[in-house]
């Protein structure tokens, strides 16, 4: 199953669980289903629940947020993920802000989905990851689609928080299958986490790379041709959350060498947070600092050549790991 | 002088209306004082000369309705819930506060009442409440109150057009107090509120009057209709006595001197001077042992997010 199937058989299943479930958004009604068919079939089997919206980001998000606050669930699509920034009041000053600061907890049920990242010719206002501007947020969650992670669990786990959430939908993963990986690889699940490993691990890994779902398929490219050619041995894994982040589960399966990919540019990012969390454990066990992998500090251009430049990839994440290993 | 006052003559209120508008203007007085005083911590804004709105809306308004309220909200609260103790408690951080003091002036939610601090933004947040209501409540709608300077945010128009488009009970009230924070509506708004409500088909409704049986009476079958799902702004011509905050008043004299004029105070002193002179005594004293008692309990504890 492709994962946009998988999340849009997730949507249908939380429509059907919960009554007081909506779904709103820019053109997600049938027949046209979404920019990226995430929510086809939707609005005709739930008429009423999934409501299409003019070009309102902010008000969308309140909406969401309104319907939230009078005890219903609520789910937000941002068409394309940089569009977020247009509601950014409304998750940054009103939702997550309310979930706390009326002295006692007042629940909100709502996600804000976010199609996310570049590799499709978009361009610099339709390819961003902006992860990292949400980071740090009383109140606010952030998690990350992965092909590794059931989309009705994660959506289950993320409206159990009870304060909002935004979901990071890297785009080119729509079209990709899910727990999908090269016969080298296994997969298997330790609560939120995914972890990735050479089918037979035999001594520890040489590396661990620690990336969100929309990185993990480059993640695993490098990993591939770093065994092939250097015959070193690593370790992927992929949280489903990324703030507030467990860093007691990654604990576990970390070693000498750590690496953090992500596809945000660089300044700021995610990333940055993760290591900082890391050395307060494990800075007496690292052979160095967690090593940040990320896109160029730039726009994403639209050209396909130059958006390869600029995005982190394959060989981004190859290099930076042989540079960690030779230290 | 006595000459206008005579031809704008305020109703007989009841008594309880009166004290109601009395307990708003003697609360927000004490707060300037205990400002002056440096007993409290931060801001506030007070609604010193637009009492009467909420208090015309007040039986408007059921307790199956939500209401948003804004930066100048303490009145909307008092009116909302007569609890003079609680908020003082909010605005001075101390024990029996309504939000635990980390709201404090703005940042309220009680029931079905909640105020934010950002212009404007609570207008898509009641839009979706709105929704909420019109399927599930039919018959109670969501109430906003806004400033003439909220209109300057975008957030407004949004919601707005989502209120005609999906036909949402929400009743937005605007309190044209004719300036924002320091510029003057005319200085920041093209046009009129009536011909932006006008360009989404949604009716406009202008008050002018200062009294309140008047107002409500006018109101009661426009906001009877909002409850059957048709949008609707009430936009009241007020004044605002004082500052917008605490010491940020750089109106001309003559400006602040046309507030004074209007305000609904000294007319009702005039107008009805028994009934007042008996009332307000008593609310002064009221509000002063409200702030006595809330002043020497414990700091309020906060027990996290």
């Amino acid at each position: 199953m492709r994962v946009a199937e998988n999340l849009n058989a997730a949507l249908h299943g939380l429509l059907d669980d919960d009554p007081t479930a909506y779904v709103l958004g820019e053109d997600i009604t049938d027949p046209y289903g979404g920019a990226f068919k995430v929510t086809r079939g939707l609005s005709t089997r739930f008429p009423g629940r999934v409501i299409g919206t003019p070009i309102s980001e902010g008000a969308l998000t309140g909406v969401a947020a309104g319907l939230a606050l009078t005890g219903n669930t609520a789910v937000a699509e941002i068409m394309f993920g940089d569009f977020v920034a247009l509601a950014f009041d409304q998750l940054c000053n009103f939702a997550s802000k309310s979930v706390s600061m009326y002295g006692r907890r007042l629940p909100l049920r709502m996600v804000v989905r976010c199609p996310t990242g570049g590799g499709r010719g978009y361009g610099p206002t339709h390819s961003q990851s902006l992860q990292k501007h949400f980071v740090g947020m009383p109140g606010l969650s952030l998690y990350e689609m992965s092909p590794f992670h059931d989309n009705r669990a994660v959506l289950g786990a993320m409206l159990e928080r009870g304060e909002p959430c935004v979901f990071f939908e890297d785009k080119v993963l729509y079209t990709r299958q899910m727990d999908q990986v090269d016969p080298l690889f296994t997969v298997r699940r330790d609560g939120d986490l995914a972890v990735v490993e050479l089918r037979d691990p035999g001594d520890r890994p040489d590396y661990v790379i620690i990336a969100p779902g929309g990185v993990a398929h480059r993640a695993l490219a490098a990993m591939r041709s770093l065994l092939v050619e250097q015959e070193v041995s690593g370790r992927l894994l992929v949280p489903s959350r990324l703030y507030p982040l467990d860093v007691e589960a990654l604990l576990p399966y970390l070693g000498e060498v750590v690496l953090v990919a992500e596809e945000s540019t660089a300044g700021g990012t995610w990333g940055s947070e993760v290591a900082h969390l890391l050395h307060g454990r494990l800075w007496d066990r690292l052979r160095g600092p967690v090593r940040l992998v990320h896109s160029r500090a730039s726009v994403i251009p639209t050209a396909a050549h130059l958006e390869n430049e600029v995005l982190v990839g394959e060989s981004t994440i190859h290099h930076a790991v042989r540079e960690a290993l030779r230290g | 002088m006595t000459e206008t006052l005579d031809r704008l003559r305020l109703s007989r209120l009841d008594d309880d209306d009166l004290e109601l508008l009395l307990l708003v203007r003697h609360f927000e007085l004490k707060l300037l004082e205990l400002y002056g005083r440096g007993e409290l911590n931060g801001t506030t804004h007070t609604c010193l000369g637009q009492e009467y709105v909420p208090v015309a809306l007040r039986p408007l308004l059921g307790p199956d309705d939500h209401v948003f309220s804004n930066h100048r909200g303490h009145g909307h609260y008092l009116s909302a819930f007569r609890d003079p103790h609680g908020l003082l408690a909010e605005i001075m951080g101390r024990e029996g506060a309504v939000c635990g003091g980390v709201g404090g002036s703005q940042h309220i939610h009680r029931d079905r009442y909640l105020s934010t601090g950002v212009q404007g933004e609570s207008l898509p947040v009641a839009a979706g409440v709105a929704l909420h209501l019109k399927r599930s409540e039919p018959g109670a709608l969501a109430c906003v109150y806004i400033g003439d300077g909220t209109w300057g945010e975008g957030a407004v128009y949004e919601a707005l057009n989502l209120a005609a488009l999906w036909e949402l009970p929400l009743l937005l009230v605007v309190e044209n107090n004719g300036i924002a924070q320091s510029t003057p509506t005319a200085s920041h708004m093209a046009g009129t509120v009536g011909s932006r409500a006008a360009a989404f088909g949604i009716r406009h409704h202008l008050v002018v009057s200062g009294d309140v049986n008047e107002i409500r009476a006018s109101l009661g079958p426009l906001v009877a209709e909002v409850r059957g799902s048709r949008p609707l702004v009430v936009e009241f011509v007020t004044h605002r006595l004082g500052p917008h905050s605490k010491g940020d008043d750089i109106r001309p004299a003559g400006a602040v001197r046309a507030a004074r004029d209007n305000d609904w105070y000294d007319r009702y002193a005039h107008d009805h001077p028994d009934q007042f002179h008996r009332l307000d005594g008593l609310v002064r004293a009221e509000v002063q042992a409200i702030a006595d008692e809330v002043a020497a309990r414990p700091p309020a504890r906060w027990e996290g997010a």
